[in-house]
């Protein structure tokens, strides 16, 4: 799995689902990390890691490189993914 | 009764609820039966049905808030025409009388 892009997500989330199948149709690799399915210190970790680049910890937060998306926003995703694949080529 | 029933049902027990007081399922009826089935899943999870694209604390006082539907429908329905996950919408939402924008979180983090 590719660490450059990360999905925060939670299971039961449409909007996370639509994101996640998003980026599996540009065929790029991504960690997705499913906060709901965390307990413990493991969640607060994920949370605390999360709320550095989302402080109103909604969900998605997509990070590609370094841009952090809010939301689905399929827009900010190509753009993003455009300017990932510029900086490491190999990243997809 | 499978997942899928179970959101069919729920849809038509909520839709008439809902709509008397002036909201509407999302057109997208795919998208609505998701959400349903999701908060059936959040119920039998943690009891009670939890916004489905919010982090539960599985404390019902600390989620009263995020309980669907959640306090911040209202505001939401009124600033963007859709609650923050979208189920529920207005009219105008539905009819495309009104953009479909992005409705940011409006909850202070726990």
């Amino acid at each position: 799995m590719s660490d450059s892009i990360r999905v925060y997500a939670l299971s039961t989330c449409i909007h996370c689902k639509r994101a996640k199948e998003y980026l599996d149709q540009c065929g790029v690799d991504y960690t997705p990390v499913h906060l709901d399915w965390m307990t413990g210190q493991e969640r607060t970790d994920a949370l605390n890691e999360m709320k550095k680049h989302n402080p109103a910890q909604s969900f998605p937060t997509i990070l590609i490189g370094d841009t952090v998306i809010v939301g689905f926003k399929k827009d900010e995703i190509e753009k993003a993914l455009g300017k990932d694949q510029e900086q490491d080529p190999t990243a997809s | 009764m499978n997942s899928e029933e179970k959101a069919a049902q729920l849809y038509e027990t909520l839709r008439k609820i809902q709509e008397s007081k002036g909201y509407f399922f999302n057109k997208d009826k795919e998208m609505v039966l998701e959400l349903l089935a999701a908060l059936q899943a959040n119920k039998d999870h943690y009891g009670y049905m939890v916004c489905p694209c919010r982090l539960a604390s599985g404390d019902r006082d600390q989620d009263k808030d995020i309980i669907c539907p959640c306090v911040y429908r209202e505001p939401d329905v009124k600033d963007y025409g859709s609650c923050y996950c979208g189920l529920y919408v207005s009219r105008d939402w539905n009819e495309e009388k009104i953009p479909h924008e992005y409705v940011p979180e409006r909850r202070t983090p726990v």
